[in-house]
């Protein structure tokens, strides 16, 4: 869906990103991890032509970046950011329309759409609709721009640390809702960040930059189990190795079917590494599961914890 | 419990006025308009009228710990003032001849001038009703012929129609300069906050118009502008000469520029940078963007900076009577040169007025703004 071909970027004599080449596949949610100043901006910001590249080429959906018009790509391509950028002058219903209104949408379409979007959120559309962004809190408002950026509807999301300025907890339940609307819309994101935790709980690829060179790109099993060198090993953190690759399994994936088991379950697509902390505060081995719908799948048991997955 | 803070700002000013009741003249009695008149006290005034004069000033210095007698206090004690010196006035006209004229003296103008900021210090976030406040005893004193008999009315009735032609003018100066003004002074403001190569000299160049005395700066223009005139017969046409409207509105534009170039560039580099990305990121035209996010959003600053410059003018365009641009300043210099107090101010009061009423108005339209993006 988003190709890099030989892409790179020198601002005068300092080179930001450093003949990069990366395909990102249709529904796939790419996270784009590094320090600050590895470029990992600079490469999400090319995608939609904010920044224009010194060599190589980009395509989306097949067609190269520099084909269309700026402001017509851009238009087809969801864009948020940290600071969200909500227009504060605007009403919520109205930011979250920007991009329908330059397409020219029909005004019941629009409407409606906002209702959609917002209920997609989790924002009551009757109370927040008609509010100006600083009467909202720092997550609703985060909430807003996310809303926003998939206002028309794009397969492209470019996502540029949207939740870096947010408290902790206010951050995890928007993680969350990511991970559920890629999961019901199937976008194709592609995700700067440069929390390693982040990365992890979100990408089904992730993408490591550092000095504006791609260093690996992978599954997050495969950049946790084999590291392409010693950078990205101090970067994933080797010392949790083993808690973070609980991390991105779910108890569904160990659970030993039909058996019961006593005391509160948990469901399916609970992280192990929360299962795992959840055996411990309680000083049991065994946890029972349950599917969405609350029906009793099987038992995990502490002992699996430790062994490959088969 | 905390202990009530007290305003000092409040008995100061009532004490100032109320030393000024009893030390200075509140009125001054002269045979004619030209003469300096005998001082009269508060011992004048009709009982009533001294009475509400002394409390309502009481008031203002009880404001100290009970913020809200003030207002109240000011406004009594100014009405009281302006209608016991009209009563005054028509006592003392009854006993001497039509040329006779009772005035304001030193010490009611400094209880007025107090009054009014114990007033505007009160109602400060209530411009528009303050200022209707504090304008409506003296227009309703005024409208029911109460203050007649008093020096600056009578100075009124006498010069009607130059008066009426002094104010129209007056007010087409200040429009006449608005115009090229805003016409100017927004897209160089946008330029200056684009480019900062330009910016730099641009306002150092506008700052250093500002320091040219006014007085100079008219003068500078009258004769390239003469030159102008003569070797080039359409332009006289049009009605630009040394004197009179064009040099006035030259220069008044010239004064007039640096605030609204300066907090147009200002107040388009307070819009957040995060809000333009976004626009740019979601397919906005760089005109879209002026238009929907960056004009909007400046324009609290940009209206603001209208407001200087409109209140600026109103008070310059007086000194561009002096190359024959006519207007209220007119007045208050032919009474300079006469000697006639009575006609300085019937030039100068109506020009405060206006450019309190200027910056009223202007500062409400930012505060609406304001509600918007706030």
């Amino acid at each position: 869906m988003i190709e890099f071909q030989h892409v790179s970027k020198r601002f005068g004599p300092w080179v930001a990103v450093d003949d990069l080449s990366l395909t990102v596949g249709p529904g796939e949610f790419c996270v784009l991890v590094g320090t600050s100043g590895s470029g990992k901006s600079t490469t999400l910001r090319m995608v939609n032509r904010l920044i224009e590249p010194s060599a190589g080429s980009i395509r989306v959906a097949g067609i190269p970046v520099d084909r269309r018009r700026p402001e017509d790509l851009r238009r087809h391509i969801g864009y948020a950011i940290q600071s969200v950028g909500l227009f504060p002058h605007w009403t919520v219903e109205r930011n979250i329309a920007t991009v329908p209104e330059l397409l020219g949408w029909p005004r019941g379409r629009i409407r409606d759409r906002v209702t959609e979007l917002l209920d997609l959120l989790r924002l009551d559309p009757d109370q927040v609709r008609h509010k100006f962004p600083h009467q909202l809190s720092g997550g609703q408002q985060q909430r807003v721009g996310v809303a926003r950026a998939l206002a028309a509807d794009p397969a492209v999301l470019l996502m540029d640390e949207p939740f870096g300025a947010l408290d902790p907890l206010t951050r995890a339940a928007l993680q969350d809702e990511l991970a559920r609307i890629h999961h019901q819309t199937g976008k194709t994101i592609l995700f700067v960040t440069h929390d390693m935790d982040e990365a992890l709980k979100l990408g089904s690829r992730i993408a490591v930059m550092d000095h504006g060179r791609l260093l690996q790109a992978g599954t997050p099993r495969a950049i946790l189990t084999c590291p392409a060198n010693d950078f990205v090993r101090d970067f994933v953190g080797s010392d949790e190795l083993g808690l973070k690759l609980l991390s991105i399994e779910t108890a569904e994936t160990r659970v030993r079917r039909g058996e019961g088991c006593d005391g509160e379950p948990v469901a399916a697509s609970t992280p192990l590494h929360r299962a795992l902390s959840l055996m411990i505060a309680r000083g049991v081995d065994r946890l029972g599961v349950v599917d969405p719908a609350g029906v009793p799948l099987g038992a995990l048991h502490l002992a699996d914890f430790a062994l490959a997955r088969q | 419990m905390r202990p009530t803070p007290i305003n000092r700002v409040f008995p100061v000013l009532g004490g100032i006025a109320l030393v000024a009741v009893f030390t200075l003249p509140l009125l001054t009695h002269a045979p004619n308009r030209l003469l300096s008149g005998r001082a009269l006290g508060i011992e004048v005034f009709p009982p009533v009228a001294a009475a509400l004069v002394v409390s309502g000033l009481l008031g203002v210095i009880l404001a100290a710990v009970v913020p809200r007698v003030a207002l109240v206090g000011a406004l009594i004690t100014s009405t009281a003032y302006i209608w016991g010196s009209g009563d005054c006035a028509a006592t003392l006209a009854a006993q001497h001849p039509a040329t006779a004229r009772t005035a304001f003296g030193s010490g009611g103008w400094l209880l007025l001038a107090c009054a009014w900021l114990t007033v505007a210090e009160a109602g400060r976030r209530v411009p528009l009703i303050t200022a209707l406040l504090a304008v409506a005893p003296p227009v309703v004193l005024i409208a029911g012929g109460w203050l007649d008999e008093l020096s600056l009315l009578k100075e009124w009735v006498a010069k009607r129609d130059l008066f009426s032609d002094a104010l129209l003018r007056h007010v087409r100066i200040v429009v006449t300069a608005f115009v090229p003004t805003v016409l100017l002074g927004l897209p160089l403001g946008v330029l200056a906050q684009r480019n900062e190569g330009v910016r730099a000299p641009l306002l150092t160049a506008l700052g250093l118009i500002q320091t040219i005395p006014s007085i100079a700066l008219f003068g500078l223009l009258i004769d390239p502008l003469s030159r102008l005139a003569a070797a080039a017969p359409w332009v006289a046409e049009l009605g630009i000469r040394g004197v009179g409207m064009a040099p006035a509105v030259i220069a008044l534009t010239l004064y007039s520029l640096l605030p609204v170039v300066r907090n147009t560039a200002e107040g388009l580099a307070g819009v957040p940078a995060a809000a333009v990305d976004a626009a740019l990121g979601m397919g906005m035209t760089r005109g879209q963007i002026f238009r929907n996010v960056e004009m909007p959003l400046a324009l609290p600053v940009v209206v603001s900076g209208l407001r200087i410059t409109l209140v600026q003018a109103v008070g310059l365009a007086a000194v561009a009577s002096l190359i024959g641009a006519g207007g209220l300043g007119a007045l208050m210099f032919q009474g300079l040169f006469a000697n006639a107090g009575d006609l300085i101010l019937l030039g100068a009061v109506p020009i405060l007025m206006l450019a309190v009423a200027v910056d009223t108005v202007f500062r409400l339209i930012v505060r609406l703004l304001q509600r918007r993006v706030a």
